[in-house]
């Protein structure tokens, strides 16, 4: 920023002057510059230029940022207040405005838009909360094996784990989908060590209710099956993610580890060697300098790959679509797909436009939570960026 | 591994760890490159063959007949139109972007910090809630199910405005100095003296572009609706989600799913470097 600052002061300084004619004007490129070199309406020189320059060359970013992304906004807003199917324009006089009406029939209204959204909430919950942790502890884990200064063939082994982060979500699904078909790759491998594997993508059997089936608990106690709160009983709370929902994750965890192992390894990389070498003479274990020295190190970047995966696993879409719509029984449903199929299937775009609104505030609410349980007396200033 | 003490690992240790090492990494890469091995070998496989040797590498017998329907059907249409939209938003975005990241980091208006913390905000706008909005607008404006709503709202993005903004801001500026002292115009200093000293940032930005668009999904689902608009996503999609589970025509589908990949792999191939800068810029700079 300082730079800046003295370099607008030196501009200053050589604008008391004006700007000096362009000598001579070769050629229509140069031409279009002495045009926009035209003293402008706040009295001429460099300054003058320099705004008008400045406005022009945003303007079509700002334009088309504007239409599509802030006007859209605020439209949307309006929609979700309104009980519009999709038929003409929402913002004429006929459309029936509902106040808060699509909010609460999300939280408060017994129904079935609160059952549907409520268990979207929970197949993401269970999402977030194995997809994260698994990515997370992957990527470190294949850093640091990459990272280890011993290895030959270190970029054979980081392009094999980054090549499928930046393929299509859509081919790759395609490729998983075919993986987990009920005599596909992985059963195959599953049959190989003699388990019959399920069939994934119609089993709407969820892992926890599985584990407990193991012990013996097939049906919910009846504390658990009669009520819970917003609409789902404890017992369907209690779920887990359903059989299909683990194929999906394992084809994220395995999408998304490569970019995230790409961030800790430049991280690791910039951790100087000597203070490795240093720990070890004095004596420290393998765990303990990892534990002691390299984590503490990574902090920044373990906050970054876990606010970039919180906020990316609350916007799973691509994988739902193409791999399972929100089926089986409705256990694979997501907030972003229940909110495009409420739009564009039922065409409730009232209601579509609220639940994406709440998940918006979800996703904020998340990270800023998560900032605040990860803060830090040096806080580290990271600006998130490759947040799509 | 974490069990060994130190005196023993300083004996043995290197050796075991570096095995056990490579054995690990070997294990992975085979995870994560063996599912790229089964669409390629399956999308050569006559259906019975796939259904019933889903893991074998090598099809028997050997077809192309997956891809001659491909090529026979609505494929290379899909495929013109992603080229279309790829090139009019690789280029609209990397002319855009950098137009607006210059002005932001170098020249003096008012409105300017305004301006830049409007597009860090919108960075922060998860894609997936703006789903309904995109559509609104796009019908409100008319051009719903048109090219133009499969391009425009791509055309730039914030991302791309950012990156370029960050790397105006660390090139020195006596190359502009010198420009503007010699009496070459804003625009002109910017055309011939700033970008061509920004190559490496065009690039990595032009590659980030490039598969954005080609990968992108969701944005068509909400522009279009006419098949003779699709896009390779959308097409694969389509062609997935039409026959959900059943084991029908997976040859055809891991074909399609190939096609759409090869580009963005070898792409992936040749500029490496540069989606390795794209991805960790976020992590070392902040």
């Amino acid at each position: 920023m300082s730079t800046v600052t003295t370099a607008s002061a030196d501009r200053d300084d050589r604008s008391a002057g004006g700007g000096r004619p362009a000598t001579g004007g070769r050629g229509p490129r140069q031409r279009f510059g002495r045009w926009l070199r035209w003293p402008g309406p706040f009295r001429g020189g460099i300054r003058g230029n320099e705004r008008i320059a400045g406005w022009l060359f945003v303007a079509p970013v700002i334009v088309l940022l504007g239409i599509f992304f802030l006007a859209p906004i605020i439209m949307a807003f309006w929609v979700s207040l309104t009980d519009w199917q999709g038929q003409g324009s929402p913002f004429k006089s006929g459309v029936p405005f509902v106040g808060g009406d699509n909010y609460t029939r999300l939280f408060t209204e017994d129904g079935l838009a609160r059952r549907d959204f409520m268990t979207s909430i929970r197949n993401n919950i269970y999402y977030v909360a194995i997809v994260v942790p698994v990515q997370t502890v992957l990527a470190l884990g294949l850093a640091l094996l990459v990272n280890n200064r011993m290895l030959k063939g270190k970029g054979f082994f980081r392009t094999a784990f980054y090549f499928p982060s930046v393929t299509s979500s859509v081919a790759i699904s395609v490729v998983f989908l075919f993986m987990f078909a009920n005599s596909g790759a992985i059963n195959g491998i599953l049959s190989f060590f003699g388990i019959d594997g399920p069939a994934w993508f119609s089993d709407a059997r969820g892992l926890i209710h599985l584990i407990l089936g193991v012990f013996g608990v097939d049906n919910p106690p009846s504390a658990l099956a009669n009520g819970g709160p917003l609409g789902l009983t404890w017992w369907d709370w209690l779920s887990g993610p359903s059989v299909a929902m683990c194929a999906i994750m394992a084809l994220v965890i395995w999408t998304t580890s490569g970019t995230f192992m790409l961030m800790f390894l430049a991280a690791l990389q910039s951790v100087p060697v000597s203070l490795d070498e240093a720990s070890e003479l004095d004596g420290a274990t393998r765990w303990q300098r990892l534990r002691y020295v390299t984590l503490p190190l990574l902090k920044p970047t373990m906050f970054l790959v876990l606010t970039l995966g919180l906020i990316g696993t609350w916007q799973v879409f691509d994988q739902i679509y193409v791999m399972s719509q929100g089926n089986p029984a409705k256990t694979t449903l997501t907030p972003a797909f229940l909110s495009y199929r409420t739009a564009f299937k039922d065409f409730d775009y009232g209601r579509g436009a609220a639940i994406s609104f709440v998940l918006f505030l979800i996703i904020v609410v998340l990270t800023l939570a998560q900032r605040w349980v990860m803060r830090d007396r040096d806080e580290p200033r990271r600006r998130f960026r490759w947040l799509r | 591994m974490a069990t060994l003490t130190p005196a023993r690992r300083r004996r043995h240790g290197g050796m075991v760890n570096t095995v056990v090492g490579y054995a690990v990494l070997v294990f992975f890469a085979l995870v994560f490159i063996y599912p790229f091995v089964i669409q390629l070998a399956n999308s050569f496989k006559t259906e019975p063959d796939a259904a019933a040797n889903p893991l074998s590498p090598v099809p028997q017998p050997f077809t192309t007949d997956s891809f001659s329907s491909l090529l026979g059907g609505d494929f290379p249409l899909w495929l013109g139109n992603s080229v279309l939209v790829t090139v009019v938003v690789t280029v609209g975005r990397v002319f855009l972007d950098s137009l607006a990241g210059y002005a932001l980091a170098r020249l003096r208006f008012g409105g300017r910090k305004a301006i830049f913390a409007t597009i860090v905000a919108i960075m922060a706008v998860p894609g997936v809630v703006l789903f309904i909005p995109k559509f609104l607008v796009l019908n409100q404006l008319g051009i719903y199910d048109t090219y133009t709503a499969l391009i425009l709202p791509l055309l730039v993005d914030a991302a791309g405005v950012f990156i370029m903004k960050q790397f105006f801001e660390s090139i020195p500026l006596s190359l502009e100095e010198a420009a503007r002292i010699d009496g070459a115009g804003v625009f002109r200093t910017f055309w011939s003296v700033v970008l061509p000293s920004a190559r490496p940032a065009l690039i990595t930005l032009t590659i980030l572009s490039f598969q954005g668009t080609w990968n992108e999904f969701p944005h068509t689902l909400v522009a279009v609706q006419d098949p003779s608009l699709f896009t390779l996503p959308r097409g694969v999609a389509n062609l997935v989600s039409g026959s959900l589970g059943s084991g029908t025509q997976y040859p055809l589908k891991l074909g399609a799913a190939l096609l759409a990949t090869i580009p963005v792999a070898i792409i992936f191939a040749v500029f490496q470097r540069y989606f390795v800068r794209g991805a960790t810029e976020g992590a070392e700079k902040g």
